[in-house]
């Protein structure tokens, strides 16, 4: 890996891809076997990506059995019998000095451990079959072979030497050396390379004497392209698609276990193991090495996994008993490792796959009745006759598929799981050992001292807002309270008013590399139970591991805590410490405690005590709290750093945390519980005063606000793709932002901060500052007022402030005649002090280091504005009227409008109101064929500034009938967006979506919006290899319309630190001139664009300040509905008011155009294009001496990275390349434009493959394009299809064409269906039973509109999800079935997974509940089950009768043939709010009065 | 806030004025404020603003949004508390301020303001009513000891803070009682005296000492009080009067405005039986059964034809140099949310006053007696001093036995503290006090002293500012434990176009039912 420059981490690369494995069972090995696998892997190639040198993969490997035959005959080398030699895939220095080295390294390992080198191999490499930058850095490959000492008893005792060499060889940390494999079973041959080029880099993929049984292939999508041979998978036991997001914690978590880790099978070897992981290799890396540990140790594969990756086994009655004290008795050993993932594994013996929690990842197997297994991330990889095929399934959520080569057996998850659970009396040991909370006594309190509550306030600096706007809320409602119009307020690190600690941590989010989870829809997977206590030995197993103390979730009432202090030392030890200092030892005497404590736990963890409370009870007139975050990371790291941190469990009692986000911000750096005790004691005083219902009791007060932060933690959790406590304490999921890297790298180990900032001297004295207002204290005085949430002139700062809004509406609008002298004024006042105030760039000035030219030589502003945009802010946020002046202001200005998500009413299409960047965010309303064909730039909103990580909320007051019917939902029902796009679980996923837009509108620019986080660059990176044309780094600042208000506060980095990274990774990876970036983010003013372009943006996005330009005031009252200037409304009455003129968006961004150029001139700069990435102009401002900015260091920001090659571009130049040529439908367009230019029918028949994708889309796009949203006559259209289709099959499928398959379906299937009609069928030759086999991936029809589909089979999980007007007919589906349904109508014929009907507020569901157990499966939150009406009946019979005369399934039949019966045995599944609606209608029908003249 | 849909369902209902007829007949307020309900539906009309502009608009950045919740909630004790934090008289600007909130009111933008001033002077009336408002002194003594020189609001503000602080406070007033143009220049229609008196007591129970009657630089010398005091701080005001320029002025029946209101409030207060000075017999200015002429429109004016009236005037009538303005909307120059240049309706017109604007006057003519008996004048146009253009051939006559000359004030006496202790002043006359110090050590000047004329509201903003300078010079640290709120730390002078700018000079508050403020020449 190339070091990091700038702000360009590689540790933040991710990858996924595709993986596959191939089996044969009951045969000898075989080179078939491989072949087969190297196929599969080509059919995969799609999956994969390649970087600015299209001839270099990413990755691509394989992983198969010992070829011994070939070795035999091939090594030069005398072998031992099979299993008592092994091999060394060795990566060695190209260099021979260096490679001799690395030899001899090597051999005197093997030899150390007593082990005989047998020889060495070159493996022959085609070097001409590998790409450029790939083969400028290949290793040299050779094979080591290695003889089996004669005392070793058995193959696994070799297989652990062997083992233990590698390490060995590993912590030697040469440059170039890599072990790929060294095993006496298995071999693994990699590499940078694409799928096709393997077998043709390595001849001897391609001897038929290379015999395998099992094959495990993968291909590699990577965010980066540096070349990288050793991080292409498989690794040695396992190939992985997906992302560990636990990883940071995770890591932590091993290293503390090492100190404890014991095995007879390795006795004295075992520290040789150690370290286990390091810091610079991948997560898939880390997750092999750990899954290898726990096997060599012991454990089978299939048991190490699921320790690793358990399924949600909480609240799931129809897992069976053992299995689930199986998973909760592991809770105790190890947290999960957590995240997207599909696992494939193999340790030579049986070969395998499981799937994450959520099923976030696809998964799809086939057995054949003559012995062939398959298993890859698609259906269609392995050519089978349909007649052989025994069985066809898929990879459920946390469930192992699992093949035994050995003994020729293909085992169920339940079979194995089973044997696992049986294994020891997991069940018993629980009941022994696990301690509830609630077991424990009561005790009195015993506590330091009682101090005045508004002291303890305002020592902790709680102010007013925390009350009125934080704490009553949250009793109110027992939720996290709701605000608008994002954070505009100034950064911790430049605040004056004391923020929190907290404050500077920003909270990280998943975007793109892996999928956000909805814990409220998908609330079953997550899991909010806490443990408390030591661990022990992770390689062993006995009932001492699960002694710890479980509680149902992590906050601890006042009581609790006081129960865990004085518990009975027979059942824990317990100390508390006191987490504050004395006052007169001044800002020295905070670091001098912060040891002492440290000290402190380390003598405690010696003495046996088995939990420690950090405290700040004391606090005192004479002693100041330390920030609690720094208490408890500080002790967390030291402890992880001396060894003994698992000894202890970590409580902590502060009176400062207040909101989620802090309690959140313990529990990732290290505690399992905490006692906020200022908060439920200010909670109380509200109680006391009145301040809550009158008809609330205290208690229920305190019950619900721990409710309300549960529920807000599992939020935090789930926007990175985190289901579990367990495995979110201690992963430091937070980016600090103005924290000094000394700090961070003491305290916060392995916490990225790039911007450096406070000390531990700042944090001492505004500590003090805060003390000192409390002491001496009255209880009359008063908290200061916050103004976080809504500005206070001495509250916080904010960028919008009274000057700033008011001025930037008198410019606007010319209000005093002379709008250029108040642009003026306003951008003066923004430059020179709002931004300094409140944002990074604020620290920034121009070089004087330039040559002045005439602005008359700039290029004029005309052209600039042709690079504004504004922000994507969905109608239904914004009133009708807002939304149109908006978008008529920016087409007359000639930038360009953004829909936002909520759609764009057809008649605004082809006039003036026209927004030409439509957007497509995980709710898809509105995104039909037709949406999508009448676009410019189309917008992949995967993150937004105010919420990264969730989706969009609209809450239901807002939604009226015009809202609803752009957005195909329900009048009246508040909408949320799905957290993640549904057909966007992973980098390649964004691959696919973008290739689906270009088929629905190949003339449309593809966009991909961002949040500024960490790592945004190596996302931005893979975007562009994605092939989009467009990426947007928003920053966290920005934000319009409703959002949780912690998310507004507290996700999210700068947009000066995302840009900035996302700049220097394009040029690194020489990706930089395909791509237009965009930045936004509360872009006021000239100098803000010119800023922004210099940190490396080619255009610019505007939002809040337009908005502002058109009358808002920054009420944040848009969730209420009550805008009181018709902005953010769909109250008519208010909508009136709207006074916003499209000028005054004109004005306004053509004199920041204006302002721009004047920039330009003085730093000699012509145009825009050459002013991108010029980072040079600009350098930190020395003059800026405030006490906390000063501590800044924004030098990384303005790093140059080499550029790969001389004078590459800085800036967009040139479109990626065309993708569409290979679609089928560029030939199925031709052979249709009868029908579509002159009416004709046209029948076809084509044959398909999985390669095949959105097979439908560029032909329903041309038909939108000529025939609009009514697209063609039914049955214009007929194909007749063959195959295995690719993903998102019928993608925007458009009236009038119907595609009829004969074979089965990959993932999305009918995504965005638009009216046309999808069906899908077994190949006629198919002997099984159709209802019991998969014949549709996952996640299908997402976002319909419009059209039919019938499916002669099983779906995978997620089916309908958001349709919103498709109707369909399936044989049974998966997990999570007609979430976010919105309309339509949905005939399940057969099995369901749980969490039907999640978030379904639309549309009735109709399902087949022979079983009779599909009631309890359903989600019944937003449904109730309701009697099928005679109408109904009809309307149901009708559609099963289609079915069957379309797919001519028997089942349909069975049913039609005793319809009586049959219906009888439906259940009909209605939404409350459906239901209430459609009264409404019916209402409305009834009372309604023709009007005159309609 | 509690209802936010509070300001689509109420309507604005401000005070309920006694009938014009009535109330011309006696000295008492001429308004109440409405019922408990009333008020508290009122103050649901108030959306808690993302950006509460009110909030900026007040000089002294009441918590307007919080209190006026709280008002709704019923909370008055915790509104009471709240509007502590920022105002120490909210009784006085719950009554006579212009209000530059309400203008700047986000509901002004399209509705009318929430009724913030009466909200205010409600809560403060509660907090008497319930015996809330009591005497807080400080826990301990600083044994420092400073001299406020004048009683107004500024006065009266700095001192209050400072004996919070702990220093020992003694208040020179050369009138007979505290509260300068407050008390003298204000009528009790507006403001009636008792409510001075009320606070004037508090503070000095919480150790505040007020010595009236005292002028210093006459009565006490100004080194003396230096020699005595750690700290001086000078409010004295703006009190030299602008002065019209025309033939006739020295005619008898021609005085300054404000020799007349000083009369009018000290016979209404000896009427009630308060201590007050007697006017000799041969100066009392009297209107009774004359015809009154005031020159100049701002409040003075106003409140000069309001006493007239009820002293029995037989006609009373302001000549208005400038010319009238829309009484609704936002002129240019002063758009929302900026105090808008408007002409409204004034309790004094109400009461049968008259009003002529774009009328400048000529020349005075006197009768035999060397008393004035008709004012000549021209109509002119222009919006300010600079562009006056008299419009030919406009002259005409008036009669007139009563001129009262209300111009303004060009600002503080020289004689006296300023000339004593030789401190600088700017180029418009007032004290030289940047950051409230004087050229002079240990000696601040605040209030219309330091900034020239302005508002009741700004005064005491003044005082409470300036206070903090003073305890950071005694070596305190310029906080009150009592009262965290952070406001009165901004102490620098934001850009004279900003709204907190607008809001705290007098020169853009015109006309409305405002105390004080005078023409708008800004000289």
């Amino acid at each position: 890996m190339k070091p990091s420059a700038g702000l360009h981490d590689p540790q933040f690369e991710h990858d996924a891809c595709g993986v596959a494995f191939v089996a044969r069972l009951g045969r000898p090995a075989s080179h078939e076997v491989l072949q087969r696998g190297l196929l599969a892997l080509e059919r995969l190639e799609h999956r994969g990506a390649e970087g600015a040198d299209a001839d270099t993969g990413d990755g691509a490997g394989i992983l198969i059995q010992l070829p011994h035959e070939f070795f035999a005959a091939e090594s030069g080398v005398e072998l031992p019998e099979p299993g008592r030699y092994g091999v060394a895939m060795c990566f060695l220095p190209q260099r021979e000095a260096e490679r001799e080295h690395a030899i001899r390294l090597i051999e005197r390992n093997v030899e150390a451990e007593g082990q005989r080198v047998l020889g060495w191999r070159d493996v022959p490499v085609v070097k001409s079959e590998c790409g450029r930058v790939a083969g400028e850095a290949a290793p040299y490959i050779a094979e080591l072979f290695v003889g089996a000492a004669d005392e070793l008893p058995d193959q696994d005792a070799f297989e652990r030497k062997l083992y233990v060499i590698r390490q060995v060889v590993d912590h030697s940390g040469l440059d170039g050396l890599n072990l790929a494999s060294f095993s006496s079973r298995t071999v693994v041959y990699k590499g940078m390379l694409s799928a096709p080029q393997l077998p043709r880099y390595y001849p001897d993929l391609r001897d038929e004497r290379f015999k395998s049984a099992l094959a495990l292939v993968h291909s590699r999508f990577s965010t980066n392209t540096f070349p990288s041979w050793e991080l292409a998978h498989p690794y040695r036991m396992l190939a992985h698609n997906g992302e560990i997001n636990t990883l940071r914690g995770n890591r932590n978590w091993m290293q503390a276990r090492e100190m404890q880790l014991a095995s007879p099978l390795f006795g004295d070897d075992l520290q040789k193991l150690l370290p286990l992981l390091s810091d610079d290799i991948s997560d898939s890396a880390s997750l092999d090495r750990v899954m290898e540990l726990l096997v060599m140790g012991g454990r089978s594969p299939a048991h190490a996994i699921s320790m690793m990756i358990p399924e949600a086994y909480s609240g799931r009655p129809e897992l069976h008993q053992r299995v689930r004290d199986f998973y909760a008795y592991h809770s105790s050993l190890i947290e999960p490792w957590d995240g997207p993932a599909a696992v494939a594994f193999s340790d030579g013996r049986v070969i395998g796959a499981t799937l994450d929690r959520n099923g976030l990842r696809p998964g799809r197997w086939l057995v054949t009745r003559d012995g062939w297994v398959a298993l890859a991330s698609e259906t269609g990889v392995l050519d089978v006759e349909a007649e052989d095929v025994q069985a066809k399934g898929r990879l459920r959520p946390g469930k192992l598929f699992l093949v035994d080569v050995e003994n020729g057996r293909v085992l169920s998850d339940g079979a194995v799981k089973r044997n696992l659970a049986e294994r020891r009396p997991y069940g018993q040991w629980l009941d022994d050992r696990v301690v509830h909370l609630e077991d424990l006594p009561p005790k009195t309190p015993r506590v330091p001292r009682v101090e005045p509550l508004r002291a303890k306030q305002l020592a902790f600096g709680w102010s007013e807002e925390d009350l009125r706007v934080l704490l009553a809320p949250m009793a109110h409602a027992a939720a996290e309270p709701t605000a608008s119009m994002g954070n505009d307020a100034s950064l911790a690190a430049l605040s004056d008013r004391r923020p929190p600690l907290f404050s500077y941590f920003k909270q990280l989010f998943a975007q793109v590399t892996n999928p956000a989870v909805d814990p409220i829809r998908e609330s079953v997977v997550m899991s909010l139970q806490a443990t408390i206590g030591p661990e022990v030995n992770l390689l062993d197993e006995t009932s001492e591991h699960c002694h710890q103390l479980v509680m149902p979730q992590p906050l601890l009432f006042n009581n609790e805590c006081e129960r865990l202090r004085q518990v009975d030392h027979s059942v824990f030890e317990a100390r508390t410490i006191d987490m504050t200092w004395p006052v007169e030892e001044g800002p020295d005497g905070m670091e001098r405690r912060l040891d002492e404590i440290c000290q402190h736990a380390s003598e405690l963890v010696a003495g046996g005590v088995n939990i420690i409370i950090l405290s700040d009870r004391n606090l005192g007139a004479e002693r100041a709290p330390i920030p609690s975050l720094l208490v408890t990371a500080a002790v967390h790291h030291h402890l992880v750093r001396e060894g003994t941190r698992l000894k202890i469990g970590l409580v902590v009692e502060t009176g400062e945390a207040r909101e989620v986000h802090h309690i959140a911000c313990l529990i990732a750096y290290g505690a399992s519980a905490v006692n906020p005790y200022v908060m439920f004691e200010s909670l109380t005083g509200l109680h006391r005063d009145g301040m809550l219902p009158e008809d609330m009791t205290n208690d229920e007060a305190h019950r619900r606000v721990v409710r309300a932060i549960g529920k807000g933690l599992l939020k935090i959790l789930s926007k990175m793709g985190i289901s579990t406590i367990r495995s979110y304490c201690g992963a430091q999921i937070f980016e600090a932002v103005g924290v000094d890297k000394a700090v961070v790298d003491r305290h916060f180990t392995g916490t990225t901060s790039r911007v450096g900032g406070v000390g531990l001297d700042h944090l001492a004295r505004e500590a003090l500052d805060r003390h000192s207002r409390a002491y001496p204290a009255a209880e009359s005085q008063l908290l200061p007022s916050g103004g976080i949430y809504a500005w206070r002139r001495d509250g916080e700062f904010h960028g919008w402030n009274p000057e700033t809004v008011a001025t930037l509406q008198h410019a606007a609008r010319g209000d005093n005649g002379n709008s250029a002298a108040d642009y003026e004024r306003f951008a003066r006042y923004v430059n020179e002090e709002a931004v300094r105030k409140s944002a990074l760039r604020g620290l920034l000035r121009y070089s004087d280091d330039v040559e002045p030219i005439e602005i008359d030589d700039v290029e004029p502003a005309k052209e600039i504005v042709k690079r504004f945009k504004s922000g994507g802010m969905s109608l239904g946020a914004l009133s009708p009227e807002a939304h149109e002046i908006l978008a008529v202001g920016m087409n007359r200005l000639g930038g360009k409008s953004n829909t936002g998500e909520g759609g764009e009413d057809r008649a605004r299409f082809f006039d003036e109101r026209r927004s030409s960047i439509k957007q497509v965010a995980s709710g898809r309303f509105g995104v039909t064929i037709d949406y999508l064909v009448n676009s410019d730039e189309l917008q992949i909103k995967v993150a937004q500034g105010a919420k990264p990580g969730e989706g969009g909320q609209l809450p239901g007051h807002k939604v009226d009938g015009y809202i609803a019917g752009l957005r195909y939902s329900t009048p009246g029902v508040g909408l949320i967006s799905p957290p993640p796009h549904h057909d966007i679980y992973s980098i390649e996923d964004l691959k696919q979506l973008i290739y689906d837009l270009r088929c629905g509108n190949p003339r449309a620019r593809i966009s991909v919006k961002l949040v500024s986080e960490v790592g945004v660059g190596t996302v931005a990176a893979g975007v562009a290899k994605a092939n989009a044309d467009h990426v947007v780094i928003a920053g966290h600042d920005g934000g319009t319309g409703a959002s949780p208000a912690a998310s507004i506060q507290h996700a999210g980095v700068p947009w000066e630190i995302g840009l900035a990274e996302t700049q220097q990774t394009l040029l690194d990876n020489d990706l930089r001139s395909r791509i237009v970036v965009e930045v936004d983010g509360q872009m006021r003013t000239g100098r803000d664009m010119v800023v922004g372009a210099i940190l490396g943006a080619d255009e610019f996005g505007f939002s809040t300040a337009p908005l502002i330009a058109l009358g808002c005031i920054m009420m944040r009252v848009c969730h209420l509905n009550t805008c009181p200037v018709g902005v953010a409304t769909q109250d008519p009455v208010l909508r009136a008011k709207f006074a916003g003129q499209p000028e005054h968006v004109v004005n306004y961004l053509f004199m920041v155009a204006e302002e721009a150029r004047a920039i330009m001139a003085r730093l000699g700069v012509r145009t825009v294009d050459e002013l991108i990435g010029r980072t040079d102009l600009l350098v930190q401002d020395e003059d800026i001496d405030h006490w906390k900015a000063s501590s800044l260091d924004l030098s990384a920001l303005l790093v140059e990275p080499a550029r790969p090659a001389l004078n590459a571009p800085r800036h967009f130049t040139t479109p990626p390349d065309p993708v569409l040529h290979d679609s089928i439908d560029v030939d199925l367009l031709q052979r249709c434009r009868p029908a579509i230019e002159r009416g004709e029918r046209v029948a076809l028949e084509i044959p398909i493959a999985n390669k095949n994708r959105a097979v439908g889309g560029l032909l329903s796009s041309e038909i939108a394009r000529i025939h609009g949203t009514e697209g063609l006559p039914e049955g214009s259209i007929e194909v007749e299809l063959r195959g295995s289709a690719g993903q998102s099959f019928g993608a925007w499928l458009a009236p009038g064409v119907c595609l009829s398959l004969e074979g089965d379906a990959n993932d999305y299937i009918g995504k965005g269906l638009s009216g046309g009609t999808l069906i899908v069928r077994p190949h006629r030759g198919a002997t099984y039973p159709a209802e019991d086999n998969v014949v549709i991936g996952n996640v299908a029809l997402y976002g319909a509109t419009q059209g039919r589909a019938f499916f002669r089979g099983l779906a995978g999980e997620r089916f309908a999800v958001r349709n919103s007007g498709a109707v369909t007919v399936v044989e049974g589906i998966g997990d999570h079935g007609c979430e976010y349904m919105t309309g339509g109508r949905v005939v399940v014929l057969g099995p369901t997974g749980i969490n039907f009907a999640a978030g379904m507020s639309g549309g009735i569901a109709y399902v087949l509940d022979d079983d009779g157990g599909f009631r309890g499966r359903c989600n019944t939150e937003m449904v109730r089950f309701a009697e099928i009406s005679e109408a109904e009946s009809k309307e149901l019979l009708a559609l099963i009768e289609e079915h069957r005369d379309r797919t001519g399934s028997p089942v349909a039949e069975g049913l039609v043939g005793d319809w009586a019966d049959a219906v009888g045995r439906f259940v009909k599944v209605l939404p409350f709010d459906y239901e209430r609606a459609l009264a409404e209608e019916a209402r409305q029908e009834a009372t309604a009065v023709p009007a005159v003249g309609a | 806030m509690a209802d936010p849909k509070g300001f689509l369902k109420v309507e604005r209902v401000g005070p309920r004025k006694r009938d014009p007829r009535e109330r011309i007949h006696d000295y008492h307020q001429y308004f109440a404020f409405p019922e408990e309900q009333t008020l508290r539906d009122q103050g649901g009309r108030c959306m808690s603003c993302g950006i509460p502009f009110c909030h900026e608009g007040c000089p002294l950045g009441n918590l307007i949004p919080e209190w006026n919740d709280l008002v709704h909630q019923g909370r008055w004790r915790a509104a009471l508390n709240r509007l502590h934090a920022t105002n120490n008289f909210p009784e006085f600007t719950g009554l006579i301020c212009p209000a530059p909130c309400e203008s700047a009111c986000v509901l002004d933008i399209n509705d009318d303001p929430v009724t913030i001033e009466q909200i205010e002077g409600s809560i403060a009336e509660r907090g008497w009513a319930e015996g809330w408002i009591v005497p807080e002194p400080p826990d301990e003594r600083s044994g420092k000891t400073v001299a406020v020189v004048g009683s107004g609001p500024a006065g009266m503000a700095v001192a209050a803070e400072l004996n919070r602080f702990g220093h020992r406070v003694t208040v020179f007033e050369r009138d007979e009682a505290v509260g300068g143009l407050m008390r003298y220049g204000v009528p009790d229609a507006k403001l009636e005296k008792w409510i001075i008196d009320r606070r004037a007591g508090l503070l000095a129970a919480e150790g505040i000492e007020f010595v009236t009657g005292v002028d210093v630089g006459t009565d006490v010398t100004t080194e003396q009080l230096r020699a005595r005091h750690d700290a001086v701080v000078i409010a004295i005001g703006s009190r030299v009067h602008r002065d019209l320029e025309a033939p006739g002025r020295e005619l008898g029946g021609v005085h300054f405005a404000m020799d007349y209101l000083y009369q009018r409030n000290r016979c209404v207060a000896a009427g009630e039986g308060r201590p007050a000075r007697q006017t000799p017999p041969d100066q009392v200015i009297s209107a009774e059964g004359r015809r009154v002429v005031v020159v100049g429109g701002g409040d003075t004016g106003m409140d000069c034809i309001s006493n007239a009236l009820r002293e029995g005037a037989t006609s009373a009538r302001i000549l208005d140099v400038y010319p009238e303005l829309p009484a609704q909307g936002r002129p240019p120059g002063t758009p929302w949310p900026l105090p808008p240049k408007r002409t409204t309706m004034t309790y004094a017109l109400e009461e049968g006053g008259e009003r002529q604007f774009g009328s400048q006057v000529t020349e005075l003519v006197g009768g035999e007696d060397g008393c004035v008996i008709t004012v000549r004048a021209r109509q002119v146009s222009g919006t300010s001093s600079r562009d006056v253009e008299p419009v030919p051939g406009s002259d005409w006559e008036e009669p007139a036995d009563l001129v009262l000359i209300a111009i303004g004030f060009t600002g503080p006496e020289t004689h006296g503290p300023i000339e004593d202790l030789g401190l600088a002043t700017d180029r418009r006359g007032n004290v030289k006090a940047g950051v409230y110090e004087t050229s002079e050590d240990g000696v601040f000047a605040c209030g219309d002293a330091r900034i020239g004329q302005s508002l009741v509201v700004t005064a005491i903003a003044e005082g409470r500012k300036c206070a903090r300078m003073v305890d950071r010079h005694l070596g305190g640290s310029g906080e009150v434990r009592r009262v965290t709120s952070e406001t009165m730390f901004a102490i620098e002078d934001g850009d004279e176009h900003s709204l907190r700018h607008q809001a705290e000079t007098a020169g853009a508050v015109t006309v409305g039912d405002a105390f004080w403020s005078g023409p708008r020449d800004e000289g």
